[in-house]
């Protein structure tokens, strides 16, 4: 039996540039249209930047605030663009969405999102993002495969905000134990400019800082 | 004469570059492709193996090539939106004569009168002037056939001395420096090594935005337990995920690797049966390393004392290891020395040559490996072969049926070229496949020297920056609309096909080379029926060379996705064979050429060699008028001089114009804030450009990348000094002045690609 195929995000492998956001608009169900979102975090501060897809939760909120019951969560945990006859591009799902994932097409009036590319899943392909991506930030395949290569990291799929725990189909990849010290050039620097006592990881760890 | 024809609407509307957007085909969901064509991405080094969508002979859209084993199936956003290069507006598929009657500064004239005219002037040039008054630009982006073609078209029908390509402006110091340490010039490793490697190194290269997918191999290494370090004046977006970054100064890299053997040596992290076995002039290079302590490194290359003792120390420790460089370490005129540095402490370390232990640099251009093989560089004929060798030119003069005599002796460097024709000796110029109004430094000078030519013809599929200098354009041919076989980064020769035929009058290269050639009577060695053909000559032309593709065929390549040269059709005692390809280089106990069993590596003795090189300061310190060190490099949306990239929408959209990076401490001293203009300003010019102010930078030097024409281009501020060696600009620095500016005129029409 072939194994099962998860989708997995691991933020700390992306470099920011953009292939998934540009294959996205390439899949046949959406072409023209990326559903992905891909930002930087802070520019100023860092180069660190973040794609989301949509994480395809168990229970969605975008289904569940959609006042025109417009949301299906497919079978197999996929949860799809809206349907065209009932969505009322009211844009509930895109405030309502912990993630901010749903994307309204005004010029459709439709609400659309990312749907796990159903077109090349439902065929034995792999979804066009997680095909492209070059840093395999966003991987699809066996969840034995990540646990096998990815050893520093541990898998996570339930998520707190506020008061809500959303648990999803979709993967975060986070590293086991997580560095999470501000990053800046010149902590490594002869002579670092004065005025800036921000420190590397590294250094500070071996005495250096 | 040549001239600029000048930027008018006009030539904007007719030639662009404008943007282009799915669209039609393109987008629509319910189109069945007629055929998917396996083949590789026409961008960098990488060769990603892709899949095009052709649609009535249009590529319309891509689909990923699983299979490729370099890439399966990934992509960066170059390779995704590739496709959007054909059918383009812009599409040159007519020549054209330069004509300032006319609005957009040419006039259509049929191929054939291009031709002739062409040959003509060739022919007055050369009669009036002799031979050597015209020259010659090939580019890496075309295939080894084609590049092939253009060094013998140089040399045997032109029967110059001055043909150059524009690999000078990126490989050249990987190049050379590799030829000296290990007698061959190519990656030594397959990338599969680098998961493998329990420190990987990487000094100079803006992997992430330059050569995207090999971020996967890193991260698999570091997923594996490497410690990854990371040598680049700024934090580049791989960095962020490295272990240690060493932010140097640019252009003192060979200073960190000297400190870095230093340490090396006093710690006794050496492989002494290594070095005693497979090495000579350890003693030079540990006399130079001897006087670089940590302080005094850390003092030169900006970089702190603890960083620099921790990088030794994983480097010194480690049981495997993969270096890797690229153009921050080799573009500086001391680019070969740089090199050298980086190559002393692998054979310190004795990590070369085994699984998990590798080196190389990462190639820029798609062919950028290939295009330095076969002979259109000045100083080199076919095989890696050495065009002032008196056997080398022997064998070639005979396999062309030429005299010896007749075959041109070594001439000189692109840049060079363009000295020569400041001094009258160059009268005329066909360029191909290559932009050096925006892609060479101090480009004021470059285009002076453009329009000084008596006659300029250039050869591409769009109308380049320095097209526009041309008194004949003639359309060449796109990517996809020819095959052969290129040479990835690794070494691996892998093979384009062809998805789609040239439009309109637009020609295969290598045709329009074989039509030159009959228009001035020289077709002898010029009456090629197709690419196969070529490679077939090529590959014997290389029998018995350092770069030995004899016994590649188009056949192998298709079965083994790729071969890695060298790969001869006999073994040492000249019975023919099936060789497999050699994909690690310098394994204990391989055979190659020139050692003949001596030892792995391409010296007669077999052994690689240490330099005592010691490091010198760039060409221009920052002082108290230029108290800034400038430097450049890519973008991920973009491609080298960006004549295809500027032409895709979506890419644009990414990063539609370059924007000058600086500090946030260097921009609250001179009042800057984030998306202001600013000019920046060297010796020998300056541009205005909006910035981005980010802790990622030194705040010592400012950043803008180069894909850019015009007044948008950085190259107005940078540096012609070369190496003496490689010839390599200096692209990585040189000493700039910035100032808050006002928003420049150009930014009222232009739009941001133009």
């Amino acid at each position: 039996m072939k194994p099962e195929m998860e989708f997995f995000v691991e933020p700390s492998r992306c470099i920011g540039c953009q292939a998934c956001y540009h294959a996205c608009s390439e899949c046949e169900t959406h072409r023209g249209h990326s559903m992905i979102h891909i930002e930087y975090v802070d520019r100023s501060q860092s180069v660190q930047t973040f794609a989301m897809v949509c994480m395809h939760c168990h229970s969605p909120t975008c289904a569940d605030v959609c006042p025109a019951d417009a949301i299906k969560r497919e079978a197999d945990g996929r949860v799809m663009t809206a349907r065209k006859p009932r969505c009322i591009a009211c844009s509930n799902c895109v405030l309502a969405c912990p993630f901010g994932v749903p994307k309204m097409m005004s010029e459709l009036d439709l609400m659309m999102k990312c749907d796990m590319c159903y077109d090349r899943t439902s065929t034995g392909r792999k979804p066009m993002c997680a095909t492209v991506c070059p840093s395999q930030a966003l991987y699809y395949g066996p969840r034995e495969e990540v646990e096998k290569l990815r050893k520093r990291s541990r898998i996570v799929n339930q998520f707190q905000f506020g008061e809500q725990v959303v648990t999803t189909k979709v993967n975060m990849v986070i590293p086991r134990e997580a560095p999470s010290d501000i990053v800046d050039v010149t902590a490594a620097m002869h002579e670092p400019p004065t005025g800036r006592t921000i420190t590397l990881n590294v250094l500070t760890q071996n005495g250096g800082g | 004469m040549a001239a600029e024809s000048p930027l008018t609407p006009e030539l904007l509307a007719k030639f662009g570059p404008l943007r282009s957007y799915p669209s039609g085909d393109r987008v629509s969901t319910m189109v069945d492709p007629d055929k998917l064509v396996q083949t590789h991405c026409c961008f960098c080094g990488q060769q990603c193996g892709i899949q095009l969508k052709v649609k009535d002979n249009a590529v319309v859209g891509f689909e990923p090539r699983d299979d490729f084993p370099t890439n399966h199936g990934m992509l960066c956003p170059k390779g995704v939106r590739r496709y959007l290069q054909g059918s383009h507006h812009d599409r040159l598929t007519q020549a054209y004569f330069r004509d300032p009657s006319s609005a957009t500064g040419f006039r259509a004239v049929a191929y054939e009168e291009a031709i002739q005219r062409t040959a003509s002037e060739i022919q007055r040039i050369q009669s009036t002037y002799g031979n050597n008054a015209f020259a010659v630009f090939g580019g890496a982006s075309m295939t080894t056939e084609k590049c092939y073609l253009m060094g013998k078209f140089a040399r045997m029908c032109l029967k110059t001395r001055y043909t150059d390509y524009n690999g000078r402006l990126c490989m050249v110091s990987a190049g050379v420096a590799n030829k000296k340490a290990f007698g061959v010039d190519r990656a030594a490793n397959a990338m599969a090594d680098i998961p493998l490697a329990e420190v990987v190194w990487i000094s100079g290269a803006n992997v992430a935005e330059c050569a995207p997918i090999t971020t996967s191999y890193v991260w698999q290494a570091r997923d594996n337990g490497a410690r990854i370090i990371n040598v680049d004046p700024r934090l580049t977006p791989l960095a962020r995920g490295c272990d240690l970054v060493l932010p140097v100064k640019p252009g003192r890299d060979a200073a960190l690797f000297a400190g870095i053997l230093h340490l090396m040596i006093e710690h006794d992290w050496l492989d002494h049966d290594f070095i005693r076995q497979y090495t000579v002039d350890f003693d030079k290079a540990a006399a130079v390393a001897k006087q670089w302590n940590p302080k005094r490194t850390a003092e030169v290359t900006g970089i702190r004392q603890a960083a620099i003792e921790q990088a030794a120390e994983w480097w010194g420790t480690a049981k495997t290891s993969y270096l890797m460089h690229a153009r921050g370490l080799e573009q500086h005129i001391h680019g070969v020395h740089n090199c050298l540095g980086s190559i002393n402490i692998v054979l310190a370390s004795g990590r070369i040559g085994r699984p998990g232990c590798g080196y190389g640099t990462i190639t820029g251009q798609g062919n950028g490996q290939g295009g330095r093989e076969h002979g259109q560089k000045t100083d080199q004929l076919p095989g890696g072969r050495d065009v002032d060798n008196p056997q080398h030119r022997q064998f070639i003069a005979n396999f062309w049926g030429i005299p010896e005599p007749e075959l041109p002796h070594s001439g000189v460097d692109c840049y060079e070229i363009l000295r020569k024709v400041e001094t009258g000796e160059i009268r005329g110029l066909l360029s191909w496949s290559i932009n050096p109004a925006v892609s060479l430094p101090d480009s004021q000078y470059v285009k002076r020297m453009l329009s000084k030519l008596e006659f300029y013809v250039n050869i591409d599929f769009f109308l380049s920056e320095s097209g526009r200098f041309a008194d004949v354009v003639l359309p060449g041919s796109q990517h996809e609309e020819d095959e052969g076989v290129v040479c990835s980064t690794e070494g691996r020769v892998i093979k384009i096909n062809q998805a789609v035929d040239p439009p309109g009058d637009a020609k295969q290269d290598w045709r329009i080379m074989q039509d030159i050639a009959r228009a001035l009577g020289r077709e002898r060695g010029f009456t090629f029926n197709n690419p196969r053909e070529i490679f077939d000559e090529m590959c014997r032309a290389s029998a018995g060379g350092v770069i030995d593709y004899s016994g590649i065929t188009y056949e192998k390549i298709e079965a083994q996705n790729g071969v890695f040269w060298p790969c001869p059709a006999t073994d040492p005692d000249g019975r023919s064979i099936d060789h497999p390809g050699t994909p690690r280089l310098f394994e204990p106990g391989s055979w190659n050429s020139v050692a003949r069993g001596a030892g792995p590596f391409y010296f007669p003795d077999g052994k690689a060699r240490f330099h005592g090189i010691d490091y010198a300061p760039p060409t221009e310190d920052v002082d108290e008028t230029y108290p800034l060190m400038l430097t450049t490099g890519r973008t991920v949306n973009m491609f080298l001089s960006g004549n295809q990239t500027r032409r895709i929408g979506p890419l644009v959209d990414q990063y539609p114009e370059p924007l000058l990076e600086l500090h946030p401490t260097l921009a609250e001293k001179h009042g800057i804030r984030d998306r202001d203009w600013v000019t920046v300003e060297s010796r020998r010019g300056a541009m205005t450009v909006r910035c981005q102010v980010v802790a990622t930078i030194r705040p010592d030097v400012v950043f803008v990348p180069y894909h850019w024409g015009g007044e948008k281009s950085i190259n107005l501020v940078t540096i012609s000094a070369q190496d003496p060696y490689s010839k390599i600009p200096e692209f990585k620095v040189c000493a700039v002045r910035i100032r808050k500016s006002e928003a420049p005129e150009y930014a009222s029409w232009l739009e941001p690609q133009q």
